[in-house]
């Protein structure tokens, strides 16, 4: 479904991601795992077109989207969940649904609404209220039900456990889970490595601007010599 | 209390205007972070077609709303024609840009029409007043507050209830975000520029209709105000725009007819003074625009 081919890019002189390649299948629950400023987030941010690669490709579906900005890759079926949320704080939950259903017909709109609130009782809980007043936790389920209102083809997350208590990291791995069981196609970008890997079909480990290692979540977990990889050493 | 009444009145009325004014540059720099120095061209503009179509006649049942029209079409060209070319590019740039577009407008109606003032008849009731009790009121200043009160509330509901006023909040507050949802950036920017130019429109009509007349530096004056009440009320906030184009009104209506004689006519020397101490106190303006991030 997705295909980078070794993208490259740049912040000014500096290479954030050097000559990345990975795939994605349909269906498929890949992690992205590597320490602080390893380039995670570049990638992301390259693929979902907020930065523009120096060199390589990005294909989504057999095509060539990478030029593309980020409002054509929306219609296209890739939806990102930024790092840090990034909700709108002075909308209310229901106001950030619907933006995230802007491509739609109202119809549809109003039909994922529903289906959102049933998916996250906590939202419908507070649907009226600004989202700047949710709490980490509620936050970071409202970016992904904001992100699942455009009905994406492919949902990638930047760091949904950051900054979450344990008992709520626990709950966005099991909304991972969850949406793996309804066939949905994900890339998530992961500190927490160890979880990651035992949520995905199967992971890339970044360190430093490059891949160093991919494989299956058990056969990664197994690398010894990656442990201080994971750790963030 | 009949004087602080009357003066209320009479600056809800300037307000008015203000308010338009500088919720039109607020719109724009909430999407753009640009503060329009060319805010006022539309008023410019619409003044000299207006003194098109008095020359051939037309009343102003048909000026007022064509002098919308014309502010809505200036506003969208300046964009394609200046600002679209700029996207992307560096707040001063834009910055740059709009004094650029502020200059060559003032100069194309030098050139090409004159230097000079061109006159336009006033509408008859603009002067005329009516008595409330002890209160005089002027009807200029009544129809100014309820027709701005309706466009304040009309836009309000565009922001509110359309999909389009989602996507232009969306942007405003998080423009990154806002086109990962799918929001196209020309698009609203294009819209917020046709909002601004509506808002211009309606202040212009009561600018225009106040003054009789317009020339080539027409603009300035609205634009400064404009932009002075948008920074009262805190850059980046709409609701703020809006508070602070009511406060500039009536701090101007107020401090003239209470100071003393020999400094009433320096009344905007002690406005902008009042706002210098403001910015002292309250540097974000009335209206602090929260972008915290709770974890």
């Amino acid at each position: 479904m997705l295909e980078v081919s070794g993208l490259t890019t740049k912040y000014g002189a500096i290479s954030a991601l050097r000559d990345a390649s990975l795939s994605v299948g349909a269906g498929e629950v890949v992690g992205l795992i590597g320490p602080n400023g390893a380039g995670k987030t570049t990638l992301l941010g390259s693929i979902a077109g907020l930065l523009e690669p120096s060199s390589g490709k990005v294909t989504f579906e057999g095509v060539d989207v990478t030029k593309a900005s980020p409002e054509a890759l929306l219609r296209s079926g890739m939806a990102l969940v930024p790092e840090h949320r990034r909700i709108f704080v002075d909308m209310t939950v229901e106001e950030n649904l619907k933006i995230g259903g802007i491509t739609r017909s109202g119809a549809e709109r109003s039909e994922s609404l529903k289906e959102m609130a049933e998916l996250f009782p906590v939202l419908r809980d507070k649907w009226d209220t600004a989202a700047g007043f949710l709490s980490g936790g509620e936050a970071q389920q409202l970016a992904i039900a904001r992100a699942l209102m455009s009905k994406p083809k492919l949902l990638m997350m930047d760091e949904p456990s950051l900054g979450l208590a344990p008992i709520l990291v626990d709950l966005v791995f099991d909304l991972i889970d969850q949406l793996r069981a309804d066939g949905r196609t994900i890339l998530v970008v992961e500190q927490n490595a160890t979880r990651m890997l035992q949520a995905a079909d199967r992971a890339y480990v970044l360190r430093s601007g490059e891949f160093v290692a991919e494989g299956t979540g058990t056969e990664l977990l197994e690398r010894s010599d990656l442990f201080d990889t994971f750790v963030g050493g | 209390m009949t004087e602080l009444l009357q003066n209320l009145i009479d600056g809800l009325g300037r307000g008015s205007i203000y308010a338009l004014l500088a919720l039109g540059i607020a719109v724009i720099f909430g999407v753009m972070h640009l503060l329009n120095f060319a805010h006022g061209e539309l008023i410019t503009i619409s003044g000299y077609a207006a003194y098109a179509m008095f020359q051939a006649d037309f009343s102003w049942y048909v000026v007022a709303p064509a002098i919308v029209l014309v502010s809505i079409a200036a506003s969208l060209v300046i964009e394609w024609v200046a600002f679209s070319r700029v996207r992307g590019a560096s707040d001063f740039t834009l910055l740059l840009t709009s004094f650029g577009i502020h200059f060559l407008v003032s100069s194309v109606f030098i050139l090409y029409v004159s230097a000079s003032k061109k006159q336009f008849p006033r509408p008859g009731w603009v002067t005329n007043t009516f008595a409330v009790g002890d209160l005089s009121i002027e009807v200029f200043d009544a129809v100014v507050i309820g027709v701005t009160l309706v466009t304040l509330l009309a836009t309000v509901a565009l922001l509110q209830r359309t999909m389009f006023g989602l996507a232009l909040r969306g942007a405003a507050e998080d423009f990154d975000t806002a086109r990962l949802m799918g929001v196209k950036s020309n698009s609203v920017i294009r819209g917020a520029f046709a909002l601004s130019g509506f808002l211009a429109g309606i202040a212009g009509i009561f600018w225009l209709m106040r003054a009789g007349n317009t020339a080539p530096s027409a603009g300035i004056s609205p634009m400064l105000s404009g932009v002075i009440a948008a920074l009262i009320g805190g850059m980046g906030s709409m609701r703020g725009a809006v508070l602070g184009g009511f406060v500039l009104g009536l701090a101007e209506v107020m401090l003239r007819s209470r100071l003393p004689d020999g400094i009433a006519p320096l009344t905007d020397g002690v406005v902008f003074l009042m706002i210098a101490l403001l910015f002292i106190f309250r540097p974000q303006g009335l209206i602090t625009v929260a972008r915290a991030e709770r974890v």
